[in-house]
């Protein structure tokens, strides 16, 4: 295996250039996804419950509350967002527990881009990154330019990290040299200021083979992350999709020695649930991933589940939603 | 980024089933007649655990006699038990099957601690399986009629049954269960190592309130068996185990009136095409040989892979293997527990250094062995040819054969050059492919894509030195109807 080198910088485009004939037309892109193993969804699903019967107690619980706490994009992404409210949610994602100082940041935040502005003040100074969704999200039905100035426009205000919406449209109707060049436009916009991560909108794509062709698309544009979805269709972070997508970061790897990371997004609440997303990072890609630099939860209400189980492992007891901040 | 205080090493706490909520007695005695008795002679032996070789219980040893007041007994209960209308006889099965669910923790706990596999197999596999057979066959007994045996198929008798220490419980159910639902009664043999699951079963009966004499549990060891298969009284003899046994107890039986089923050794092709879902197909490939550490039957011991992607197949395999768990087989995060005994540790260490010294190559992930109990990593072994003893015998343990095909007709010649004829895989995503490639292929299950899936609704039996007969399904039932 060759040495890995983060998705962000030259090294990784000197080693992309390797794939070069992948992406060199149209055809040579659909034959090259095509060509990808295909995916059986009941062998998928199986690895993935499987995985989910781990019984993960005491230390491993209290390292992994720590960790998925660590990782996560604490998320708010309303028309009805304010800068109060942001500011609520910066100020948490910097203190999560005001009880126990003890307790570890959020990666991050993720807000809309004109909110990057407000969040970026509350987190000066603290290593809390803010990230910014863009390119027309959630639908991403919206002009190239429009896209990139969007994207800009978060950059300009501050935004450590981009997350962008692929154009599903594209992708379904079978235009997947679009989609790559368009993640490659926002990459290019991000440059060396913002990692970037692109989202599948995976309930869209729909069929597990869909997904690990997005996934390659994403990985083959530059993506520093992939991330399974807006958080605002049915279906979003799955057991399933996310170890598909783990599987794809670890070929990817293996094939290139780039390293990509991953972000399931939407509808995990629970420690319960965040924890065997741990387990299939630990048990498909190891401890390179194992940190938030490498793996991300787009996640609000995670948040405050993860610290009521955190307080019942110090304290014996649990406590309850009063004794977490809402925000 | 937030730096993480703690080291970067995700190590799973140690994770135990608790053992209190099984309560194993000191001793027991033979279930005949409804009732716990001594062997004739009082002769006891021991069953240990094989993963920390700790004595469980003292077990009769059941003499040729006990074997004949078992029979009797069963004999006796026949008369009444055959007559009950199907609805009735129903009624007990679906009784069993609901206390078997209730129960079923303690019931893995046990399995786990006197067989040696993984709580998470028991619990997960075994205990619904059991369940899920007498719900099964609960729901043919009053529909008999309508198997396609014609009106009012009668039952057989007294059927003889001797089950291996595999799966202890869940080839009880398949024994009794379509055994009850057809109106026969039973004596039934455990295996020697793992008696301590069908003398629980024995409880479960007198709790749901079965006639005396229905079920009749007899426990011993090889001697007993013979005994069984032998005595006059027995009209069904049931077998699953070693072909080698399996031909004696055909030896027995021939030029009797005992209607025989023979469920016995395999050598499983598990074949995968260039096409595969891949991450699925090692997915697949780990269950076929390494469930249960491969002392399973149908286990996928011999891999057949497409030369033109070998390389990359093993090297998957390989990694997915360095990450399965050994050890504490209550531990609920354990994949691999121990072997059963140390006579069948002592039979794959023999063929595994076989291997090495016939010219295979020999892998195994690094990992630590516990000091006591019966143990062995999980191999593989690549450059095996059909020409090697590891290509065709049974190792029943967690050791795998790789061979390779290069066309569809090489792959089922190879598959399908074997005594045995279980079970076999094919992963493609190409389904004229498969349907091609299952229809040549000489064995009784054949699995599509997946591996080591079990259903009380499909039959299940062997081709060739495999055995014969039908178990599970509407098939399952005629070994148990005079049709």
């Amino acid at each position: 295996m060759p040495t890995t080198v983060p998705a962000h910088g030259n090294d990784a485009a000197g080693r992309l250039k390797e794939l070069a004939d992948a992406t060199a037309s149209d055809s040579a892109l659909r034959r090259f996804l095509h060509g990808l193993p295909g995916v059986d969804a009941v062998g998928l699903e199986a690895r993935a419950a499987s995985l989910g019967t781990r019984s993960i107690k005491t230390t491993a619980k209290a390292y992994a509350i720590d960790l998925a706490i660590s990782m996560i994009d604490l998320t708010t992404l309303e028309g009805a967002d304010t800068p109060g409210k942001v500011r609520a949610l910066a100020a948490k994602a910097a203190n999560p527990d005001p009880t126990d100082r003890t307790t570890p940041r959020t990666a991050a935040v993720c807000v809309y881009p004109d909110m990057v502005a407000t969040a970026k003040a509350v987190l000066a100074g603290t290593d809390v990154k803010v990230a910014s969704v863009a390119t027309a999200f959630p639908a991403g039905r919206a002009a190239l330019p429009v896209k990139l100035a969007d994207t800009r426009d978060a950059i300009e205000a501050g935004a450590d990290e981009i997350d962008m919406v692929i154009d599903r449209g594209a992708f379904l109707a079978g235009r997947y040299m679009d989609v790559l060049e368009e993640i490659r436009a926002v990459k290019a916009e991000c440059g060396d200021k913002a990692r970037l991560k692109v989202i599948f909108e995976t309930g869209e794509l729909s069929t597990y083979d869909n997904i690990r062709r997005a996934s390659w698309i994403g990985m083959l544009a530059g993506a520093d992350f992939i991330k399974t979805s807006t958080g605002k269709v049915a279906v979003n972070a799955t057991p399933a999709n996310t170890l598909l997508m783990l599987e794809a970061v670890r070929d990817f790897r293996a094939l290139t020695g780039v390293q990509v990371g991953v972000k399931p997004a939407g509808g995990i609440r629970t420690t319960k649930d965040a924890i065997k997303f741990l387990v299939l990072v630990n048990e498909t890609v190891g401890e390179d991933w194992l940190d938030n630099t490498w793996f991300r939860f787009g996640a609000s209400s995670l948040l405050n589940d993860l610290l009521m189980q955190r307080q019942k492992l110090s304290t014996g007891r649990y406590s309850g939603p009063d004794y977490v901040t809402v925000d | 980024m937030a730096d993480m205080a703690s080291p970067k090493a995700f190590a799973y706490a140690p994770a135990p089933e608790s053992r209190a909520v099984v309560d194993i007695a000191p001793s027991y005695g033979l279930f005949i007649d409804g009732e716990f008795a001594e062997a004739t002679g009082g002769k006891v032996f021991k069953t240990i655990s094989p993963s920390t070789e700790e004595v469980l219980s003292e077990v009769a040893q059941g003499s040729a006699e006990d074997v004949d007041r078992a029979v009797k007994a069963a004999r006796k209960a026949f008369e009444k038990w055959s007559a009950l209308p199907g609805a009735e006889r129903a009624k007990y099965l679906f009784r069993i099957a609901r206390i078997i669910q209730e129960r079923s923790r303690e019931l893995a706990v046990l399995e786990t601690l006197d067989n040696g596999k993984p709580i998470k197999e028991t619990r997960d596999a075994d205990l619904p399986l059991v369940a899920a057979h007498f719900f099964y066959y609960a729901g043919w007994a009053d529909k008999l009629d309508h198997a396609g045996y014609g009106a009012n198929p009668r039952p057989l008798g007294v059927a003889g049954q001797v089950i291996p220490w595999n799966f202890p419980l869940l080839m009880l159910a398949w024994k009794i269960a379509p055994a009850l639902a057809t109106g026969n009664t039973v004596v039934l043999k455990p295996a020697e190592t793992t008696p301590l699951s069908a003398l629980f079963f024995a409880d479960i009966c007198r709790q749901a309130g079965l006639p005396k004499g229905v079920v009749n549990i007899v426990t011993g060891d090889g001697t007993t068996g013979a005994a069984l298969v032998a005595h006059e009284g027995v009209n069904k003899v049931a077998f699953t185990g070693s072909t080698a046994v399996g031909k004696a107890i055909a030896r027995t039986v021939a030029g009797t009136d005992k209607k025989l089923t023979l469920e016995l050794g395999g050598k499983g092709a598990n074949i995968v095409f260039d096409d595969a879902p891949i991450d699925q197909a090692v997915e697949g490939i780990v269950n076929g040989i390494f469930f249960n550490q491969g002392q399973v039957c149908c286990a996928g011991s011999r891999l057949l892979v497409q030369e033109s992607i070998q390389d990359e197949l093993l090297d998957a395999l390989k990694r997915r293997l360095s990450t399965l768990r050994l050890g504490d087989p209550l531990d609920k995060n354990t994949d691999i527990g121990a072997i059963n005994s140390a006579e069948q540790l002592a039979r794959i260490t023999e063929l595994a250094d076989s291997g090495e010294a016939e010219g295979a190559e020999r892998w195994a992930p690094a990992c630590d062995l516990p000091e006591n109990g019966f143990w062995f990593r999980p191999t593989l072994f690549t450059g095996v040819t059909q020409a090697h003893r590891i290509a065709r015998e049974e190792i029943f343990g967690p050791v795998l054969s790789v061979l390779s095909f290069r066309t569809p007709g090489e792959a089922v010649a190879k598959a399908n050059n074997s005594q045995y004829g279980l079970s076999a895989g094919i992963w493609t995503e190409k389904g004229s492919r498969m349907l091609a490639v299952a229809s040549k292929l000489r064995a009784g299950v054949i699995w599509a894509n997946t591996f080591n899936k079990f259903d009380p609704t499909s039959p299940f039996g062997g081709f060739k030195e495999s055995g014969f007969g039908r178990e599970g399904g509407r098939h399952g039932l005629e070994a148990y109807l005079d049709v």
